[in-house]
């Protein structure tokens, strides 16, 4: 009886942890500093936090399914790359499709190999990394990528812009994960994504076509990859080969901080957007009360540990592992 | 019985075939494309390959053995670029003013071997102690470890040129550099280690299932920390090695090679899920990407080619196992 409401409260903790991880944190650095709650500050993280946001929303689903995608950082220098060159060549209004279309036949390819050839993810991805960067590389020629007429295009309005005080970013992050929000966990397929990454072996017994789901994953995937590429090419008009580089992992951490299992089954749109948010606001946050910015990286490593190993320690009720 | 033997060796020897075969290919490819009069199986040109393999090569080394276990290590760029500022910062620390050049080089390379064993230790401690998965315990420390480089010297890179070093990492012996033999010796020593010990054996069964190996009294805890410890300590070594000659380290080195580590191993054809893998073909796996490396150079191809190659290679790779494993079991899986 004791153990079974221990266990309720674990599941509490474990279900509601990483909001009250959150609001705590928050309130510390509100109290640190007084700029750190103020519209501005406020507006300006989830801002930056827009390009990584979007990405980890459609690498949820990626996770949720029970696989993994390394191949999103290079594949969002990809896109950058591609729709700045195109940008010049095509004008904005058919490089952005174009973009699109080129970024989700990677992500196909993915798809198809995870899903219908059942292979690794983990090395599919790895694999393709490579290979998307090798295709950047030779896409570029090695060179730096810039619109030449930065004045006469309404392309940096995607970036920079903003609709009634809301940057533009903002706007197309949270609208991003409303839509993804509702179709994760209000449709069929959704609840076909959590089945498959639950119990993929039962899935497949109930009827669910299992490589296709994995395939629509990797889809939305690469699609929020090339929104993701849009808004680093629209905000900075002109990129490196290597924008995107390291970014799968960062990726990673906020999907995980926000308290999905890389195993599959879990996790949510609403936490992966509390776990880009955390990640954004630590590195604000510790900003602002004058450290320097690589402090962030400790303090990440520390809280993506604490929240992974609490969760663990509230489903098995003990707080070491009974491994001996 | 004969097929799955066939089809063990296949895959035992699959490494081997593919240098052949990139080594004819680059070979013949290079008469009618190469611009240098140099040809590719030059006896130097192997030997400078050896050496260039060898800071990679050495942390895959400690990666398969990881792997085996049926884990993954994501820290060690920050492992390598942390242990290569300590080795040379510490050169210029008071308490080693007394020494001379040459005097300094076992305390320095001491003390970065040591930093690696402790981070190595601590990813091991958090893995056993916590039971998070290996993938996100390293995953994290990337980042950490990653913050502390910064944290020792900002944005600075760290210089420290000792020419007795510089001179000692670029003598060689039979022709092969300093980083080639110190390559060779530990695929050597770390081979030993997992064929003919204990700590070996229990890697392979720990690997292959966790559960049984507790019941069979193997104590799994510490068995994955003492893995961690040795990668952090090989990782350490690549850097000793690599830092030497070099004399300077960027906060950004040794980003990305992790996964070049983890790509090696696995187109030794060690498993993601532990319980089988060599250390040997591991060795092979990595001479196979320098291989690929310089012979893409060697015929006048970009350099950006290369990565994907590499990346196409091991989905290729991967593909082929599975056919190979299929018909080895006789029986599809959902």
């Amino acid at each position: 009886m004791a153990d079974e409401r221990l266990n309720a409260i674990g599941k509490l903790i474990a279900r509601q942890g990483i909001l009250v991880a959150f609001v705590i944190f928050m309130i510390g650095f509100a109290l640190l500093n007084d700029r750190f709650i103020t519209v501005d500050n406020v507006l300006g993280v989830v801002r930056s936090s827009a390009i990584l946001g979007v990405m980890a929303l459609g690498v949820t689903f990626v996770v949720i399914s029970g696989n993994l995608d390394l191949s999103v950082g290079s594949m969002m220098s990809f896109s950058t790359i591609v729709v700045l060159d195109l940008h010049d060549k095509i004008g904005p209004e058919l490089a952005i499709p174009a973009m699109f279309l080129m970024t989700m036949a990677l992500g196909a390819i993915i798809g198809v190999l995870v899903g219908y050839f059942k292979l690794n993810s983990l090395i599919v991805t790895l694999g393709m990394l490579s290979a998307i960067h090798g295709l950047t590389l030779t896409y570029s020629g090695g060179k730096n990528m810039d619109i030449a007429d930065k004045e006469g295009t309404w392309f940096s309005v995607i970036g920079q812009g903003s609709l009634l005080g809301v940057p533009v970013p903002i706007i197309i992050f949270l609208g991003l994960a409303c839509l993804l929000s509702v179709l994760l966990a209000k449709t069929p397929f959704g609840r076909k994504v959590y089945a498959v990454g639950g119990n993929g072996v039962a899935a497949t017994f109930s009827g669910i076509r299992r490589p296709r789901i994995v395939l629509m994953t990797y889809l939305i995937s690469s699609f929020c990859v090339a929104m993701a590429g849009l808004l680093q090419a629209s905000r900075s008009m002109g990129s490196q080969n290597t924008v995107g580089q390291g970014l799968e992992l960062e990726v990673l951490a906020a999907i995980i901080l926000g308290g999905a299992s890389l195993l599959g089954g879990s996790g949510t749109v609403f936490k992966t957007v509390i776990g880009v948010l955390i990640l954004g606001f630590i590195q604000n946050g510790l900003l602002l009360v004058g450290l320097e910015f690589y402090v962030q990286y400790v303090v990440t490593w520390l809280i993506i540990i604490l929240a992974v190993w609490l969760d663990i320690a509230a489903k098995r009720g003990r707080l070491l592992s009974p491994i001996a | 019985m004969t097929t799955s033997n066939r089809t063990k060796m296949i895959k035992r020897g699959a490494i081997w075939g593919f240098i052949v075969l990139e080594l004819v290919f680059f070979s013949v490819a290079g008469r009618f494309l190469s611009l240098s009069e140099t040809r590719f199986m030059d006896l130097d040109n192997m030997l400078l390959l050896l050496k260039q393999s060898a800071p990679i090569g050495i942390i895959a080394l400690g990666m398969t053995v990881i792997m085996i276990n049926g884990n993954i290590d994501l820290s060690v760029g920050a492992i390598f670029a942390l242990s290569a500022i300590v080795m040379l910062d510490s050169q210029t620390w008071p308490i080693f003013s007394g020494l001379s050049e040459f005097t300094v080089i076992p305390f320095a390379w001491g003390l970065a071997l040591i930093t690696g064993m402790v981070l190595g230790a601590i990813n091991g401690l958090i893995v056993w102690k916590t039971g998070v998965d290996a993938f996100i315990v390293t995953l994290g420390a990337m980042l950490g470890y990653r913050g502390l480089v910064f944290m020792y010297n900002g944005e600075q890179p760290t210089f420290q040129l000792n020419w007795t070093l510089v001179d000692m990492t670029e003598s060689s012996f039979l022709g092969l550099e300093f980083p080639a033999i110190v390559f060779i010796v530990l695929t050597f020593l770390v081979w030993l280690m997992m064929t003919r010990t204990v700590h070996g054996r229990n890697a392979y069964a720990v690997g292959d299932n966790r559960d049984a190996a507790v019941n069979a009294g193997i104590r799994v805890g510490p068995h994955m920390l003492w893995n961690f410890v040795l990668i952090g300590f090989l990782t350490a070594f690549s850097s000793i090695v690599f830092y030497s000659a070099s004399g300077s380290v960027n906060p950004n080195d040794g980003e990305l090679y992790e996964l070049w580590a983890i790509t090696a191993v696995v187109l030794g054809g060690t498993k993601l899920v532990g319980g089988s893998g060599s250390v040997i073909n591991t060795f092979g796996g990595v001479l196979a990407i320098q291989l690929l490396r310089k012979g893409l150079g060697h015929i006048g191809a970009d350099t950006e080619t290369v990565n994907l190659v590499i990346g196409l290679i091991l989905i290729a790779v991967l593909f082929l196992d599975r056919q190979l494993n299929i018909k080895g079991k006789g029986e599809l899986r959902t």
